[in-house]
């Protein structure tokens, strides 16, 4: 055990492989470009897009907005101690003072959807939000289409991304080493584990296309162009709400994402996706 | 060798991630990076054109999902005298100049609006905010308007000019004002629009007669509208940049 922690913590300080080791090309330049350009654009969308939705921090399903009856709602009241932060969902209410519905801007209490850190701009400034979030949406895109072109083109959707028969019956176990944070070595390391691709794909082919669909589908001018966007995600306030799940989504896979690249060696995978080249420990230490 | 890289690629990323986030909110008050940001606004026009070309029509709802509420949003009750002259009187004496690049200027009473055909639409608003609201609006579609006034051969928008004041008391009137391309001015469910919900356009949406162009955002769709001006550029009057709010920084082209 005490073995077993010391690994951890060399993986996550970045001081691996500790024995024998040789280096491979782990990430073509195509990869890791898209990688960093993804990032990047992550960042700004999910920091403009939370200074869009401040504008009217409530979430609907259906067509349009049913005022009264929000799935959730940021918002603030007048308290003894001044504003306080109420998180609606459904219909229970939590007190969130000081992050959600109402927090500090500059020193000053303001009733704001999420707080001014998390936002782009910070202050409460839609138009500006807007103009960061197309932008960034448009090199989002145009990055994931090329990705997309590349990695069909290339094999590496078949050859790296799709789980093959064997990664699904060895799943339970891959689960297991994943809560033992025991990671592939030798051959194996050379390839995704089964819940990598599993988390790749759903992001790539899943995730990656929904958000965009779904912001489509809140432009009128999209809507006259394509109804069946508002058909297929049972109306604008829908896709709102869901644009809203991916992104968060996307936020949970970055958590998980930065944690795992920490656990099974930071500067290992850091250096893999900078340079290309990663270290695989050529026996089990 | 290989520490010391470690170290300062480790070091060079903190850098950049501290500068980035910081410099984020200071960016945004750069003029340059707003104009730059402020391109990516003629690229996302000439997409969606591409895709919905000049006749896609908004999508239209069934009576059954009316908004039992309309939302009001912007001026709700202008306050100048004129205006509430007007709308002491019901709105009888309401004109709506047409000129600028026109063979034939107009001076529509309420009355001559309703006696051209009309068309009737049950569609959603859809607020920058981020809200959206369904309802049933009957207008003059625009472009018989426009077809009437025989825009001149250098016309290129057409410009709405509004009863409501924008600015404080104290200050010099900033009216609301807006603009469209004559693509999006002579779509057909582009309505002067006199009624809401069979019933004639309350004050709070616009009284008596507001703009719909239901291919874009609610703050396109002036309303308490007394004059139309077709133009050859958005330069010459306002702000400059064709609209209130787009004087305020938004964009001009509201298809998203």
């Amino acid at each position: 055990m005490h073995a077993e922690l010391k690994s951890i913590i060399r993986r996550v300080l970045g001081v691996v492989p500790a024995g024998h080791s040789f280096l491979i090309d782990r990430h073509s330049a195509t990869v890791r470009v898209s990688h960093w350009i993804n990032a990047v654009c992550l960042l700004f969308l999910l920091m403009s897009g939370l200074q869009i939705f401040n504008a009217h921090p409530a979430l609907y399903w259906g067509k349009s907005s049913d005022f009264d009856h929000p799935i959730l709602s940021l918002t603030a009241r007048n308290g003894p101690q001044g504003l306080v932060g109420v998180t609606q969902i459904g219909s229970r209410q939590f007190d969130t003072t000081g992050i959600l519905g109402a927090s500090d801007e500059d020193g000053v209490r303001m009733a704001r959807g999420f707080p001014a850190w998390a936002t782009l701009p910070g202050p409460q400034w839609l138009a500006m939000g807007r103009l960061w979030h197309f932008a960034f949406a448009w090199l989002f895109a145009i990055n994931g289409v090329l990705f997309w072109i590349y990695a069909f083109a290339r094999g590496h959707a078949g050859r790296d991304l799709m789980p093959t028969g064997g990664d699904i019956r060895h799943l339970g176990r891959e689960i297991l080493d994943h809560l033992r944070l025991k990671f592939p070595k030798g051959e194996a390391a050379r390839r995704y584990n089964a819940l990598q691709k599993l988390a790749y794909v759903a992001v790539i082919f899943g995730l990656g296309p929904l958000v965009v669909l779904t912001g489509l589908t809140m432009s009128p001018t999209m809507d006259s162009a394509f109804p069946a966007l508002l058909w297929i995600f049972a109306g604008r306030q829908s896709a709102r709400t869901i644009h809203f799940i991916c992104a968060f989504s996307f936020l949970g896979f970055f958590v998980v994402h930065i944690v795992m690249v920490m656990l099974s060696g930071t500067w290992n995978n850091l250096r893999s996706m900078i340079t290309g080249r990663y270290a695989i420990e050529d026996h089990d230490g | 060798m290989a520490d010391d890289r470690r170290r300062f690629l480790t070091r060079s990323a903190a850098v950049a991630a501290a500068a980035l986030l910081s410099g984020c909110s200071g960016l945004s008050e750069k003029k340059w990076v707003s104009d730059a940001l402020s391109e990516v606004e003629n690229l996302t026009r000439r997409a969606q054109r591409l895709f919905a070309g000049r006749q896609a029509l908004a999508p239209e709802f069934t009576k059954a999902d009316i908004a039992p509420v309309f939302r009001a949003n912007g001026t709700l009750d202008p306050a100048s005298d004129d205006y509430r002259a007007h709308a002491a009187k019901d709105f009888r004496d309401w004109r709506v100049e047409v000129g600028g690049l026109v063979e034939r200027p107009l001076s529509l009473s309420m009355e001559a609006l309703r006696a051209m055909p009309s068309r009737t639409q049950i569609t959603r608003h859809d607020c920058v905010e981020g809200w959206s609201c369904i309802g049933e609006w009957k207008g003059t579609p625009l472009r018989l308007v426009l077809a009437e006034a025989r825009p001149r051969n250098d016309a290129r928008y057409v410009a709405f000019f509004c009863a409501d004041n924008m600015a404080e008391e104290g200050v010099p009137a900033q009216y609301y004002y807006e603009s469209l391309d004559l693509v999006e001015a002579t779509h057909p469910q582009t309505l002067l629009a006199y009624e809401l919900n069979g019933q004639a356009l309350p004050i709070e949406h616009g009284a008596p007669v507001r703009l719909r162009a239901e291919r874009q955002l609610g703050y396109k769709m002036a309303k308490y509208i007394q004059r139309i001006e077709i133009v050859a550029d958005l330069g010459s009057f306002g702000g400059g940049r064709g609209g209130y709010w787009e004087d305020q920084g938004y964009s001009w082209y509201a298809g998203i």
